[in-house]
């Protein structure tokens, strides 16, 4: 017999391909294995969409690749019966169709707010205007809107110029700076600390508390950059 | 209804915070230490979650304008009343143009004023409390500053004299210790990564709470949990609690501030009951993980059910 989740014995139980493991007595975390394609984040996204109607779960939280359910009232539910449930769904379940919405969004590359184009240059060996061009070709889509309020993780980026996350993080970032990290791009939602690489900005606001919903990406909306001009 | 005199950094309103909003990155804010917030709030003849004022860095120094009931929860303080002291975790009346001071705590971290018909701030994505990173809901989306008027609501109920309950610090049901500060963890899914004698020093470590501590998470020192080589996930979401290992094997505690989402290896998670305590320890205080089941976590809340129902009971026997 297999340990129990949430058992002094264990830390995780893995069912139907899929990881699970507890945050405190708050939270079930699901990580898929391998590497996350956006295939594989639309099922995310309709495990997101189904668990979020279920009665033992408050909130669902997609990430990159895994999905964490808030529980809604962890007395009354053993995790195994949670786990029982998302593993019956998960095998059959199919990818969420993207919004179908797109995003354009203007990007001024270079110029004093890109703080890590030339890093990112010498990184990839490209000059700013064929990483600007580079950056702006792909359709990418959003895999999830997480971390900071409104901030869109995005996939599709061309892997020539995926350049590793800052060991040193810029301490004061704009607001609306337009980054790499690892193999996805995003967009600065505040000011403040931050790991990624600036490489350009943009004017638009990703998040307004007055809005419903206040962010303006939603998981499964395809955004394309423009160049709107490059700084040297 | 009060007016700022004098207040130190970081201190903002709260209530018992912001949920339904994770899936658009917005963290849940809310109380450092909710069960004093709720305490703080019964006092006054408030709902439990009605917004109040977390003081975090003292002193406090304010006037009232109007007559008003307070309350004030939490650490225990040295405060005073148009310069008479009151007991710490008290309520009384204010009169019109009296001054109220909270000083520095000798047991705890954090105040919660209470100001009954609750402190009147526009609610943002269905919560009061201040989200400080993004400058949005409490007063102005900031920290109060000298200077400052708040308003209060309509009192929810009329009563006369003045009452105390213990802090949840002291009340046996809820067990915070004086030394050293034992916090309840369920193990957290990259335990494993850590080698026999990390994980046994993650659970038998004194930790000490580094001065790199605020609302968004406590970063701690002790032993260095290292791992073989950086290990790099994939963001996954993250609840206060959480307790992650960056590549220094410092580990920091995620406070009701952190991001939604995160990529640092997980080693365990405080349990819900006992986040609270999180937010009464101070810096440079020490404490220590004992690992639980999930069912001792889920069913340790009712340690705080029953101390809220002593408040309540508590606050009954006020005149009405």
């Amino acid at each position: 017999m297999s340990s129990a989740l949430g058992s002094m014995a264990t830390a995780t139980v893995s069912r139907a391909g899929l990881r699970f493991s507890l945050i405190g007595s708050t939270a079930l975390l699901i990580e898929t294995a391998g590497l996350a394609k956006i295939s594989l984040q639309q099922r995310i996204l309709a495990l997101s969409e189904a668990a979020a109607t279920w009665p033992e779960v408050s909130e669902t939280v997609p990430g990159v690749g895994n999905l964490m359910l808030v529980l809604a009232d962890p007395r009354a539910l053993c995790p195994d019966h949670l786990v029982d449930r998302v593993a019956a769904l998960w095998p059959g379940l199919k990818p969420l169709p993207l919004t179908g919405r797109v995003i354009e969004v203007p990007v001024i590359y270079g110029g004093a707010l890109a703080t890590d184009l030339d890093a990112v240059c010498a990184h990839t060996g490209l000059g700013p205007e064929a990483l600007a061009r580079l950056h702006s070709a792909p359709d990418y889509t959003v895999a999830t809107v997480a971390s900071a309020p409104g901030f869109g993780y995005l996939m599709g980026m061309d892997p020539r110029i995926a350049v590793p996350r800052k060991s040193v993080p810029s301490l004061d970032m704009p607001k609306g700076a337009v980054t790499i990290g690892g193999p996805q791009s995003g967009i600065s939602v505040s000011r403040g600390p931050n790991g990624w690489n600036a490489i350009g900005h943009t004017n638009l606001t990703m998040f307004d508390p007055g809005a419903e919903p206040p962010a303006m990406f939603r998981p499964g909306d395809v955004v394309r950059f423009s160049i709107q001009e490059i700084l040297a | 209804m009060i007016e700022i005199l004098a207040t130190g950094p970081v201190n903002a309103i709260q209530d018992a915070g912001r949920f339904g909003y994770r899936a658009q990155g917005v963290s849940t804010s809310g109380a450092m230490d909710p069960v004093s917030m709720r305490a703080g709030n019964l006092l006054a003849g408030n709902p439990e979650t009605a917004a109040t004022l977390e003081i975090q860095s003292f002193p406090l120094r304010l006037r009232f304008t109007a007559s008003r009931r307070f309350a004030v929860t939490g650490a225990v303080a040295p405060m005073t009343l148009g310069g008479r002291p009151l007991p710490a975790n008290w309520t009384a009346v204010a009169e019109a143009g009296e001054e109220l001071v909270i000083d520095r705590p000798s047991r705890g971290a954090r105040c919660y004023l209470a100001l009954a018909g609750g402190l009147d701030v526009p609610d943002v994505l269905g919560s009061r409390s201040t989200h400080l990173r993004n400058d949005f809901g409490g007063f102005e989306g900031r920290e109060i500053r000298p200077g400052d008027v708040l308003g209060a609501g309509t009192p929810f109920a009329i009563r006369a004299g003045e009452a105390g309950v213990v802090s949840p610090m002291a009340h046996g049901a809820t067990a915070f210790g004086t030394e050293v500060l034992t916090v309840r963890a369920v193990a957290g899914a990259d335990l494993d990564m850590f080698d026999a004698g990390r994980r046994r020093a993650f659970w038998d470590t004194e930790w000490r709470i580094t001065p790199q501590s605020n609302r968004s998470g406590y970063r701690l020192r002790g032993e260095a949990l290292t791992l073989p080589a950086p290990v790099s996930l994939y963001s996954y979401g993250v609840v206060p609690g959480i307790v992650q290992v960056p590549p220094s094997g410092e580990p920091i505690i995620q406070m009701a501030d952190a991001n939604t989402a995160g990529g640092y290896p997980r080693i365990g998670g405080v349990i819900e009951a006992d986040l609270w305590k999180l937010g009464q320890a101070a810096i440079g205080s020490r404490l220590r993980f004992e690992r639980v089941d999930f069912r001792t976590a889920a069913e340790a809340m009712s340690e705080v059910d029953t101390y809220l129902a002593a408040v309540r009971r508590a606050v009954g026997l006020l005149a009405g």
